[in-house]
């Protein structure tokens, strides 16, 4: 499945050949974000065809290799599954025609070569090395982003067209120097150059179809891509010369020089992976078109190579058990094909003529030699590449001489090593051949593929350049025989050591970027927090919402500060006195609250209520029937509900245990403080708000169309049911799941120890009961408040009628839906107020959940059935009818989605009031429960 | 009437600020009450103040007298929603009041 997908793939770009050679492109675009300039377009040249090609071929040939390399317990379509996502993700980077799209495909890659590279995710040095590579990759591509954008911001389109086309003001933009170094950290920690090179090594604990995959032919590859790419419109600056030259120089010698000494042969890959990504970043570093020619093509051989490097000694960690080669020698016998082709390949890596590495190579060394910035770092350029080039000869000599040759392994973990099956062989084979066939006859088979690919990167400035083997006697050739001699010599006087030292090189051995990486981390992410948590958090809630009040205060200040105070007349006229005094009253029962709640809960409830009632006094005389209408009834619904809770609340009495300090004190202080500002502040902004000129608001709107329209004369009714409908729905469903919340928590709850016992008043109840013969116990109860209840339960059928009635007059007078539903949940509450639990459980069954559900299904069914008529969700349809009795009625569809509403507000309010109602029940089974249990014991 | 009105969102506020600030659940909860009506008397005061116009259509009168329903209907709805969380809100407290034996807000009595 994965095979043929690659596959597919595969044959997909190479058909789009035809299309780009001489620098034809290819473009799809889809619009996603037009607003933001941000589309979905692709777009493929020679080179992204290159690329594609490269990216779609090794995958499927590490597909195959794979599917015999995985043993059978792993979780093989994950892994797969991911190995495609990750190679879809790499085919983005290269086609795609915006950069922010660009980006996202950027940042794809990191997450799925982090899931890729702790594949195997029991394994600590997995997840570690995953971690990392992310970590450092991730950064990068944070910060191409923001190279991109401010690209983007230079030329004024995210259009890779675009942006290609702007070279020259690219180059001149004062921004340039920032975006050049974003999008440089971009791309050299993606290709693993100095000084972000150490999460390369570190990945290699991933599977090694991963390894072949990501860190020799894409991942690291997306990083010079990305500098071919921009290469057009960047580069020629010393800026660009100095920042990725310094970068590629060092990354290119240290890298060989790190690889010579590694004992695990992965290892050593990856550090020649890091060596040759440094070649290639030195090349596009020079800034001449030849130069970037020599790199595009060293990158397709590189990749080649690399792929069927890591592919053998994957197959020789497969077949002995081990990767170090201290312990490997001799394998030649047991595995002469695979042998045979990892020294054809580790000689193309070497660069040995009639190899594909070789050629590349020479244009590097021609390209050294050249001078091109007149610099110390050019001048030095043709010795450090010798140097470098003599170390990458030592080490592939050491990958074969050690792992081939010499006495027979003596202590291999499998100790009877031998060919791999057939197919698990073939991507090797395939690639080595392409080594071969490249390098021999480079004109023919990559030629004209290579020049499709240039001629799109360079246009215009296509050099003359000749892909021969043998260019005659010359200076690069001199300095590749110099490589060569000196390679194998350093490597025959290093061999003794290398043969027993310990993994990495002498002296930087213990100076590892890993290291130092992991102490930066803990620093930031856990020193760091720590102290700023121990130093700035609190797990107190009164200091929190201290800052939240003060915060608020001083955001309401701050505007008003800056833009200058204004000074109005305060106007006393116009007060009607009763209003006047009914506030007075409001103003003081809102002191007393305040100044009760401590202890005196019913007291402070009580005047709770009363203000309540005066706020909604306030709406009735402010013209906003509907509002006091709801104000009232949940009033009453609160009440009830706190009453209710109040039973569990522990008994705290004046004076006692209260040794007030002196920083309780002060605390007092502080808070009455801010209370007070608080306070005057609202007064303030209150009175200006108020006394403002009321500016022609969305108000006439509705006005004009609630009747037209709606169909409803109570314009707020026709707001909540129809125009804002949507919302309504939300705040029911906001209702419900609360109601839910609390059912859920109320059923585990169990009460504090001291609330356990009986309510003090039902005890004494009780007792009075039983110091009377003729009285049994629980009748003082039960015939408590016996006048009013009768009336209650009385008064049912009548509330019930209202509730109706409010509802049924909703849309044109004040009431509706969520008054409705709050009445009748009323007329419930009652009986059970009049009769208790028990008493009302046996006549009526409610079932709250029903109700709420019916009520969430009703209205969204009306929303929905709007649909089927061919308008969008919640337009409603309303006209008169007549009915028989009552009149003309309205009938919108608006009335259905009000009974939803109803029907949700009455299962929600009942069921909330219900559940704590029942806790008395459920306790007095716990205690009854505890009692047996005592006994028991 | 906009003064006092705006005397008593104040007080109001300031009575609601001083509660949520206190230690035990049950002034915070209360606090939360006084708050609202506050917030809520403050959303509908910004539609301006008006008497004996409700906002409801009657032939003959012209729209621009009546009063803003807008202020109006989100009030409504957040009434009905400030319910719903002072309902969450006190069985929070008490399951936690069931949990750690205490009113305190924090759960333990002595401030760390």
């Amino acid at each position: 499945m994965a095979g043929a997908t690659a596959l597919l793939s595969l044959l997909i770009v190479a058909s789009f050949y035809p299309s780009v050679t001489n620098g034809g492109v290819l473009r799809f675009e889809g619009t996603w974000l037009p607003q933001l300039g941000l589309n979905f377009t692709l777009r493929m040249d020679g080179f992204a065809w290159l690329f594609s090609m490269l990216i779609a071929g090794i995958g499927f040939l590490v597909v195959v290799y794979a599917r015999y390399y995985m043993s059978e317990d792993d979780p093989v379509p994950r892994f797969f599954s991911f190995l495609l996502a990750f190679m879809g993700a790499m085919l983005g980077i290269v086609i795609s025609g915006n950069v922010i799209l660009l980006s996202v495909f950027w940042e794809l890659t990191s997450i799925f070569s982090f899931l890729l590279i702790s594949y195997w995710h029991n394994n600590a040095a997995a997840r570690d090395g995953a971690r990392m590579a992310l970590t450092i990759t991730g950064i990068g591509g944070f910060c191409l982003l923001i190279g991109l954008l401010l690209l983007g911001n230079i030329v004024g389109s995210y259009d890779l067209d675009k942006i290609l086309a702007a070279g020259d003001v690219i180059r001149g933009h004062s921004l340039y120097v920032p975006a050049l170094v974003f999008i440089l950290l971009g791309a050299l920690t993606k290709s693993a150059q100095f000084p972000f090179h150490f999460w390369l090594p570190n990945a290699m604990s991933a599977p090694t179809p991963v390894s072949a995959y990501l860190h020799s032919a894409t991942m690291v590859k997306a990083g010079v891509f990305l500098l071919v790419r921009f290469w057009p419109v960047l580069s020629g600056t010393y800026e660009w010369f100095y920042l990725v030259g310094l970068a590629g120089i060092i990354t290119l010698v240290l890298g060989a020089y790190f690889a010579m000494f590694q004992q695990d042969l992965k290892g050593l890959l990856a550090y020649s992976t890091i060596s040759h990504l440094g070649l290639i970043t030195t090349l596009l570093s020079l800034g001449s078109p030849l130069a970037t020619v020599a790199a595009i093509f060293h990158m397709v051989n590189h990749a080649t190579f690399k792929a069927s490097l890591f592919m053998a000694a994957g197959i020789i960690d497969h077949e002995t058990g081990t990767r170090d080669m201290r312990r490997l020698s001799g394998l030649f016998r047991y595995l002469p094909i695979t042998g045979t082709l990892a020294m054809v390949a580790s000689a193309a890596m070497a660069g040995v003529p009639l190899l594909n590495g070789f050629l590349s190579k020479e244009m590097f060394f021609a390209e050294a030699v050249e001078t091109h910035a007149d610099s110390i770092l050019d001048r030095i350029l043709p010795y450090v590449a010798t140097l470098a080039s003599a170390f990458s000869v030592a080490y592939s000599l050491r990958f074969i001489h050690t792992v081939f040759f010499g006495p027979p392994p003596t202590d291999l973990p499998k100790p009877k090593p031998h060919e791999p099956p057939r197919w698990m062989r073939f991507p090797i084979d395939l690639l080595v051949v392409a080594c071969l066939i490249v390098g021999i006859i480079p004109a023919i088979s990559i030629g004209p593929f290579l020049h499709t690919a240039v001629v799109s990167v360079l246009g215009p400035e296509t050099p003359e350049y000749s892909l021969s083997i043998w260019h005659g006697v010359n200076l690069p050739l001199i300095m590749s025989a110099i490589a060569l001699v000196g390679g194998t010599l350093l490597y025959l006087s290093l061999r003794k050591y290398l043969a027993t030292c310990e993994d990495g090189p002498p002296i930087l051995r213990n100076l590892k970027g890993q290291r130092i990486f992991e102490r930066v981390l803990v620093e930031v992410s856990w020193r760091w927090a720590r102290s700023l948590e121990r130093r700035f958090g609190t797990r107190n809630l009164q200091p929190q919402l201290r800052w939240v009040v003060a915060t608020g205060f001083l955001a309401g200040l701050l505007p008003l500060y800056l833009s200058g105070f204004e000074t109005r007349d305060i106007a006393f006229s116009g007060i009607d006195p009763a209003f006047a005094a009914i506030w007075l009253l409001g103003i003081c029962l809102a002191f007393g609250t305040a100044y009760l709640a401590k202890y005196h809960r019913l007291a402070a409830l009580v005047m709770l209520g009363g203000v309540g009632l005066i706020v909604c006094i306030t709406f009735v005389w402010l013209s906003a029937p509907d509002l006091a209408i709801t104000q009232l009834l949940v009033e009453i619904v609160t009440t009830v509900l706190i009453l209710l809770g109040l039973r569990w609340l522990p008994k705290r009495t004046e004076g006692l245990a209260e040794s007030i300090t002196l920083r309780a004190r002060f605390r007092r202080f502080r808070d009455l403080a801010l209370a007070v500002v608080c306070g005057i502040g609202m007064t303030f902004i209150a009175y200006a708000v108020m006394t403002m000129p009321v500016p022609d608001t969305i108000a006439n709107y509705f006005l004009e169309n609630a009747y037209s329209q709606g169909g409803g004369r109570n314009v707020v009714n026709v707001i909540l049911v129809d125009f804002r409908g949507f919302d309504t729905l939300g705040e029911i469903a906001v209702l419900g799941v609360v109601a839910l919340t609390v059912f859920a928590l109320l059923r585990r709850f169990r009460p504090a120890d001291d609330s356990m016992d009986l309510p003090e008043q039902q005890r004494i109840q009780n007792s009075f009961d039983e110091d009377r013969p003729e009285r049994s116990a629980g009748d003082t109860v039960r015939d408590y408040l016996l006048v009013p209840s009768v009336i209650m339960t009385w008064l049912f059928p009548v509330i019930i009628t209202f509730a109706v009635y409010i509802f049924m007059r909703g849309h044109d007078m004040p009431g509706g839906g969520f008054s409705a539903g709050l009445t009748l949940s009323i007329a419930f509450l009652l009986q059970y107020l009049a009769g208790g639990t028990r008493w009302a459980e046996d006549r009526l069954r409610i079932l709250p959940l029903r109700w709420m559900g019916a009520g969430i299904l009703t209205a969204s069914a009306t929303g929905i059935g709007a649909w089927f008529f061919g308008y969008p969700f919640l337009t409603s349809h309303f006209q008169y009818v007549e009915l028989p009795l009552i009149g003309k009625m309205p009938a919108a569809t608006a009335l259905l989605f009000d009974l939803g509403v109803f029907s949700l507000v009455v299962g929600s309010t009942v069921l909330i009031l219900v559940a704590l109602a029942h806790q008395s029940i459920r306790i007095n089974r716990l205690r009854a429960i505890d009692a047996a249990r005592t006994e028991e014991g | 009437m906009e003064l006092v009105l705006a005397t008593a969102i104040g007080v109001m506020t300031g009575c609601g600020v001083w509660l949520i600030l206190r230690p035990r659940t049950y002034q915070v909860i209360v606090g939360l009450s006084l708050l609202s009506y506050a917030v809520n008397l403050f959303i509908f005061g910004v539609g301006g103040v008006k008497t004996n116009v409700p906002p409801i259509l009657v032939d003959g009168v012209p729209n621009s007298t009546l009063a803003d329903p807008v202020p109006q209907a989100l009030v409504l709805t957040a009434i009905v929603i400030g319910f719903a969380t002072t309902a969450l809100f006190l069985v929070v407290l008490l399951a936690s009041r069931g949990l750690t034996g205490t009113d305190h807000v924090d759960g333990r009595n002595d401030p760390r």
